[in-house]
């Protein structure tokens, strides 16, 4: 932990990062003015609901944004170059090598018709200079490395369960040591077991290769478990970002605080779940406000005219709730220690 | 970082004394496919016929001689019934029948594979295109293949023959052009399908480049369709074969292709009917292998009939 705090440059770098779909007769605004930072070695976590734009801003740190798809920022930088200004091959080199990202869904993120160990050995020869000997024998260490015996690497994706098949799609993705792994929900399609064996397989193999990742969710407990960082989206933007500790314990936003109370409490089994009211805002039709503002119980009048100006707490602490220009607000959310 | 759970960890990296039954290892897709179509009859028949034929195509030089055997003329011997020294009789010029098929089975082969690689691989790459890059290049495409295939095959055969000159490659290349259509429209339906799974952008995710993507990850997910297809194609393309030398269009005389010795022998279909029985039982029971061949092998690569 101490190594991890004392590297600060950071290795990713996003500012203002807005994609949008432009249709025929009208425009989705995915992802609005994010900036975030990613130190080496640590995790970020991206907590939201469905189409709050997390996997769209992940696929944008790749350029991989689908055809409609527009993409504007002022700065998208890893490890030191600018992504938005790659040269197509320079962006085959760039991922896989320096980002790589592993998928939501084992089941279909491996080619059927090609052995596990081919697939590994084939992103490990698109990268490094190595014979196809070489990178059979890498692959089968990486194998090894996931917890898979090396002697299945002449088998096909069916013959695997789906928590093996996230354990090769992690050994692709960690096959030519990427800077920063980008994991869009590794584990929304394993069962609870499975879930816990891959969290933990990717703890270990961050720490031990001090990688930088960051890890796309729907599920709090899995952010408290891995990130070291949260930012919460909603309707493309990230209403609140800091420290794991900044974001569970000293909650600011109002987003935030319906999503802890919507997690059934494991002391008061009785207590019924406070959902969050109504369904997030039509992103081809966003509000001129805060976009939380109509379903959010503290909204006042200078809510819905303008976007809310980020506030910060700390150096880390950000968040983006026009609330706290009133003198004395605070959320009904205690604070814990 | 330090495990609460020991034996979780040791589940996660420490299963290489579980030992792996060996025949789980080799159970390759191929293998599988190959039992699934030992276990069809037909298929199997139909396999067996085309490697017969096969042979016979391949070693006929080597059983016959041309000169005296297939295209010698011994008018003393003309129009003789079946008998042991002809089993399938003379014909006009007093060639023996049999020989002529035999010799004919590399004339309808070689024209049935060549023009279905010819239509395959121009096919497959103008599907792949149009299946995978939307847009302009699909429309131009798929446009120009409507309107290649609303032209009846037999007439385009015609035409590309007599504007090319009756010769045996021409031919193979007039049905191959004509077989086109059919491998692009196939080729792209898969394409379609594949284009989108999770694992093509995967792959993009990892930095391999698209022409690459497209010819080892795309292509050999939209096989199986692209396998039947050729081989029921094999069986059309040598019946166009037939019905184009059967027409003077073909492969140029004495050359015994099977369609042109129906031709010669029409003028004798009332006397000596054996001439036209038996060149054409030879191009039904090809066709018929081929067909059930491909049926077979379409079973097989079927996922959903796997039992």
């Amino acid at each position: 932990m101490e190594e991890r705090k004392s590297l600060h440059d950071p290795v990713l770098e996003v500012e203002d990062l807005g994609v949008q779909f432009i249709l025929e007769n009208e425009t989705i605004n995915a992802v609005n003015d994010i900036s975030f930072k990613l130190r080496k070695g640590h995790t970020l976590g991206f907590v939201g609901e469905t189409g709050a734009g997390k996997t769209t801003t992940a696929l944008a740190l790749l350029r991989l944004v689908p055809h409609p798809g527009k993409v504007e920022s002022k700065k998208i930088e890893v490890c030191g170059h600018e992504v938005t200004a790659m040269t197509s091959s320079q962006l085959e080199k760039y991922r896989g090598n320096d980002v790589a990202m592993i998928f939501q869904d084992p089941m279909t993120s491996l080619n059927p018709v090609f052995t596990v160990g081919q697939q590994i050995a084939d992103s490990i020869m698109l990268h490094q200079n190595v014979t196809s000997a070489e990178a059979k024998a890498r692959a089968e260490q990486m194998l090894e490395l996931v917890g898979i015996s090396a002697n299945r690497a002449g088998e096909y994706p069916h013959q695997f369960s789906g928590g093996m098949k996230q354990r090769v799609v992690i050994a692709i993705a960690l096959a030519c040591n990427p800077e920063v792994l980008i994991a869009d929900e590794p584990t929304t399609a394993l069962d609870v077991t499975i879930q816990a064996q891959v969290l933990n397989l990717m703890k270990k193999l961050r720490d031990d290769r001090r990688m930088s990742m960051i890890m796309i969710t729907h599920s709090l407990g899995i952010v408290a478990d891995i990130c070291d960082e949260v930012a919460v989206m909603y309707a493309g933007r990230i209403v609140e970002t800091g420290t794991l500790v900044e974001v569970f314990n000293h909650t600011k936003h109002p987003y935030t605080e319906g999503l802890f109370n919507s997690l059934p409490n494991i002391l008061n089994r009785s207590a019924k779940l406070k959902p969050i009211p109504g369904l997030m805002p039509d992103p081809s039709n966003l509000p001129v406000g805060c976009s939380f503002a109509p379903r959010c119980k503290y909204a006042g009048p200078d809510c819905t005219c303008a976007q809310p100006k980020a506030h910060w707490f700390s150096d880390t602490h950000m968040v983006a709730c026009a609330a706290y220009q009133r003198e004395g607000f605070a959320i009904d959310r205690p604070e814990k220690k | 970082m330090s495990y609460r759970n020991e034996t979780l960890q040791s589940q996660i990296t420490g299963s290489k004394d579980i030992p792996i039954p060996k025949r789980y290892v080799r159970q390759t897709q191929t293998r599988i496919v190959l039992h699934n179509l030992s276990k069809n009859k037909g298929a199997m028949v139909g396999l067996f016929i085309i490697m017969v034929i096969v042979f016979i195509a391949i070693f006929a030089d080597v059983l016959l001689d041309y000169e005296t055997d297939v295209v010698g003329i011994n008018i003393s011997q003309r129009l003789l019934r079946p008998s042991w020294k002809h089993p399938c009789g003379t014909d006009d010029l007093g060639r023996d029948i049999f020989y002529r098929i035999l010799y004919g089975a590399r004339f309808s082969v070689s024209v049935g594979v060549v023009a279905t690689t010819i239509g395959l691989g121009i096919g497959v790459i103008f599907g792949a295109i149009a299946g995978y890059y939307c847009g302009l290049a699909e429309d131009i495409i798929m446009r120009v293949n409507d309107i290649v295939s609303a032209v009846p095959s037999i007439l385009m055969g015609i035409v590309i023959v007599s504007a090319l000159g009756a010769t045996t490659f021409n031919l193979m290349l007039a049905i191959g052009i004509t077989s086109i259509p059919q491998f692009v429209r196939i080729t792209r339906a898969s394409v379609l399908s594949v284009r989108n799974q999770e694992y093509i952008e995967a792959l993009y995710a990892s930095g391999m480049s698209e022409p690459r993507i497209i010819a080892f990850h795309v292509l050999p997910n939209c096989l199986s369709p692209i396998i039947v297809q050729a081989t029921l194609r094999i069986a059309s393309a040598i019946i166009a074969a037939s019905s184009l030398s059967f027409l003077g269009l073909g492969v140029p005389v004495p050359a015994p292709e099977w369609g042109s010795m129906l031709s010669m022998g029409r003028q004798y279909v009332r006397s000596a009917s054996y001439l036209t029985i038996f060149p054409g039982l030879a191009i039904l029971i090809t066709v018929l292998s081929f067909n059930l061949l491909g049926d077979g092998l379409r079973d097989a690569l079927d996922p959903k009939l796997k039992k």
